[in-house]
């Protein structure tokens, strides 16, 4: 494997991508425990945080930028997020639907 | 740390195990000392990173656990034969439902899948081991590892008793104190690690390592439906890792995900369970489908029948198997909107499935069909998944479910497609690759016998089961009063039910003797293409040396092995002179195994609460991972001299002359 060290990101970047992904673990454990916020704005915050972990990790993690086959990239990240979505909108929709029932 | 309550007291069912396990461990030291064969276990097995042995491993593996869950299956229909029985005690009946569920699945058809996916993918394409060898044996041994710290739960610390997916609250500390639900949780954990290494080490195997020339559509279907099924296993085994840390959090650090009190919500941990739980059946089911069809093109001499609908129909089940996690529990009350959703998706699965069951019958039409065992296991399988797939289309009815869930009804269900499917298809799969794997046939006429024995028995066990759902039997309970035995007509349903059980478990028995008998008389497979078969795994000598292909083969299109025996009768066939290079292999070691230990001990100290036993244990899973890293000496060469020898031994062994590819 010739190319094998291009792949792989620096140093800096793993703990630069480690620093902001801890950050933006605790931005939303904090909200949690301290009660910060109502209902809705607490979700909406949690998602943002989730989403920016998962683009931060996209980049500084998995390398989404330098594969020699872009395809097999992008056809990955496009099944990874539609597991993704429905992890997580399906749960919301499905315990939302099930506190309003009860 | 409290040492009371370590061993399990009380039962003599368990002294008896007690007995026999010392008994049996006894005699492995005694026979690996008096023959000295320890070395040979730790070079020759312990430390192995060829996909071929993993795969005999994983295989002996599932086969001892299919034993322990049919014991467990078999004495929970003693109990039940009769009204009032007092053979089991409620809390043992509920340890041993919990650990039949979780053993049946987990801890063997899993293995049994990664028993196949080993010992057939990499021929099957032409490569000369998976693309991750190492990360193969640690996949190995955490599942071995995982499965025997679940197993150690009924002789020391008490069995899980809250059902094979342990739902809270009841899983919890306030109603299930002890080690026995760490036992579960643990023992999953682990071995769920080794699985989805798994599931990325063939989906790396099958996209990079082809053979020249194999394009994507050129690939046979068993292959294809390795993909689909690794491809779930990716997207589903996370949640239950990230599933059962929660709950870990729970019940060991005093969280409340999962709790009844301060903000927790056990349904969310039904939600999250069935999403990797659902798309679990599937993923068991898929290597299955993909058996059937290498089968029944290799024994009706065709291609397969529509080959873009199979893999078109695998892709579609593996995609649509994401969406319908919530007909495992319809009754929840989530309400219409939701249920109607899922209920669709349920139904939809149903169509790819029926179009598989079409392509095979078609395949089998005007072909020159020639009855084998594996061939036979298909046969079998058709009215069973049918009438399985059915009544789980019945259940999928959301209004409807209301009164078939957790009734025998739905028991009756999913055995009828987990053993009509996944069962019998792996037994095909062994069946099929046996002599390839091992250079010898299963005994026929044993294997028959076995064949019928599991027929008869699963229909007589199980059909009872669907009227007994109707009766109104719930499942999981441990016995019923004389009125409900013999007024309402359960007790005779349940005895013949039972009867069906034993019938099964003596085609088991069948199946041991069949084993035993042919590995010393089993007609020997020297030609290497046992059956005639059409995919490249026939094309070199059983059992294959360690390098699979001493030239990598070139791949013309679709069975290609097929096409160049046709060429090589015909005359056709312009063989290239041969010659060979140094192959390039993986080296053993043991940094897998003593890893896979490592996650024993964490596991072991965590299910006791002993937290500096569990902390060592995970120092050490990080020793090793920094020893691995830092090896630098991991492969070598097969020089052409010894090729050239292992060669010739094979071909002059083989009574048919053979044009290596």
């Amino acid at each position: 494997m010739s190319n094998h060290e291009s792949n792989h990101g620096s140093v800096k970047a793993y703990v630069t991508g480690f620093v902001f992904s801890i950050i933006l673990t605790i931005i939303p454990l904090v909200l949690v425990l301290n009660h910060m916020m109502a209902k809705t704005a607490l979700m909406v915050s949690i998602l943002i945080a989730a989403v920016l972990q998962f683009v931060i990790q996209l980049f500084f993690f998995m390398h989404i930028r330098d594969g020699e086959e872009p395809r097999y990239n992008v056809a990955a990240l496009i099944l990874g997020i539609v597991f993704v979505v429905t992890i997580v909108s399906g749960s919301i929709w499905i315990m939302s639907f099930n506190s309003q029932v009860q | 740390m409290n040492t009371s309550g370590f061993f399990v007291t009380g039962d003599p069912m368990i002294y008896g195990a007690d007995v026999s396990i010392v008994l049996v461990s006894v005699a492995i030291i005694f026979y690996l000392t008096y023959f000295k064969k320890w070395g040979w276990l730790w070079r020759e097995w312990i430390t192995t990173v060829d996909h071929k042995r993993i795969g005999i491993m994983y295989l002996i593996a599932s086969l001892l656990m299919l034993f322990r869950g049919g014991v467990d299956a078999i004495l929970m229909r003693l109990q039940l034969a009769i009204p009032n029985a007092h053979f089991l005690e409620s809390e043992h009946y509920n340890e041993i439902f919990t650990t039949h569920g979780t053993i049946m699945i987990l801890f063997m058809a899993m293995p049994f899948m990664f028993a196949l996916f080993n010992m057939v993918v990499p021929l099957q394409i032409g490569a000369r081991d998976v693309a991750y060898p190492a990360l193969n044996a640690i996949s190995f041994w955490l599942f071995f590892l995982g499965a025997m710290l679940f197993n150690l739960s009924f002789v020391i610390g008490g069995s899980p008793d809250a059902g094979w997916l342990s739902y809270p609250p009841l899983s919890e500390n306030q109603f299930s104190p002890g080690p026995g639900q760490n036992f579960w949780i643990w023992g999953v954990q682990i071995s769920g690690i080794g699985s989805l290494a798994t599931g990325i080490n063939f989906v790396v195997t099958i996209l990079k390592m082809r053979a020249p020339g194999m394009r994507l559509r050129d690939m046979p279907l068993f292959t294809w439906s390795v993909m689909a099924s690794s491809i779930a296993i990716l997207g589903v085994f996370p949640i239950l890792t990230v599933s059962l840390i929660m709950l870990t959090i729970d019940r060991l650090f005093g969280g409340h995900f999962f709790t009844m009190t301060a903000g927790g919500n056990p349904m969310m941990w039904v939600n999250l369970i069935w999403m990797w739980g659902h798309p679990e059946v599937y993923i068991v089911v898929l290597p299955a489908f993909g058996v059937f069809s290498e089968v029944v093109a290799t024994f009706a001499k065709k291609r397969i029948f529509g080959y873009g609908s199979m893999v078109f129909s695998m892709i579609a089940i593996s995609v649509v198997s994401y969406y319908t996690w919530v007909h495992h529990f319809f009754t929840m009350g989530a309400g219409a909107d939701v249920n109607i959703v899922f209920a669709i998706c349920t139904m939809i699965i149903a169509i790819p499935t029926g179009v598989k069951v079409f392509n095979w019958l078609f395949t089998l039409y005007r072909g020159r069909i020639t009855v084998t065992q594996p061939l036979l296991w298909f046969y079998a399988m058709i009215p069973c998944f049918l009438v399985g797939g059915s009544t789980g289309v019945m259940l999928a009815a959301a209004p409807a479910d209301y009164q078939y869930h957790n009734s025998y009804f739905l028991i009756a269900h999913f055995h009828q497609v987990l053993i009509g499917g996944v069962v019998f298809g792996y037994l095909a799969g062994m069946y099929y690759w046996w002599p390839k794997v091992f250079g010898f046939k299963l005994n026929d006429k044993l294997g028959k016998w076995a064949f019928w024995l599991w027929q008869i028995g699963f229909y007589v066990c199980f059909m009872p089961q669907y009227a007994l759902g109707f009766m109104g039997m719930t499942r999981r309970i441990y016995t019923y009063n004389q009125t409900m035995g013999w007024d309402m007509g359960w007790a005779p349903l349940n005895f013949i039910s039972t009867i069906g059980a034993f019938l099964m478990g003596a085609g088991f028995v069948f199946q041991a003797w069949q084993i035993i008998y042919s590995i010393k008389h089993g007609e020997r497979d020297v030609t290497g293409d046992a059956w005639n078969g059409r995919t490249l795994e026939w094309s070199i000598p059983s059992p294959p040396p360690a390098y699979n292909f001493a030239i990598l083969p070139t791949i013309k299109g679709r069975d290609s092995w097929w096409y160049q025996k046709q060429e090589m009768q015909n005359g056709t066939y312009k063989q290239e002179p041969v010659k060979y290079e140094p192959i390039h292999m993986p080296k053993n070691t043991g940094v897998p195994f003593i890893m896979s230990c490592f996650f024993f001990v964490a596991g072991f100290g965590f299910t006791f609460e002993w937290f500096w036993m569990g902390i060592i244990g995970l120092i050490g899973v990080a020793i090793t991972l920094f020893v691995r890293s830092f090896q630098y000496d991991t492969d070598y060469y097969i020089t052409v001299e010894e090729i050239e020898r292992t060669e010739k031994a094979l071909r002059n062994n083989a009574s048919v002359q053979r044009t290596a590819n």
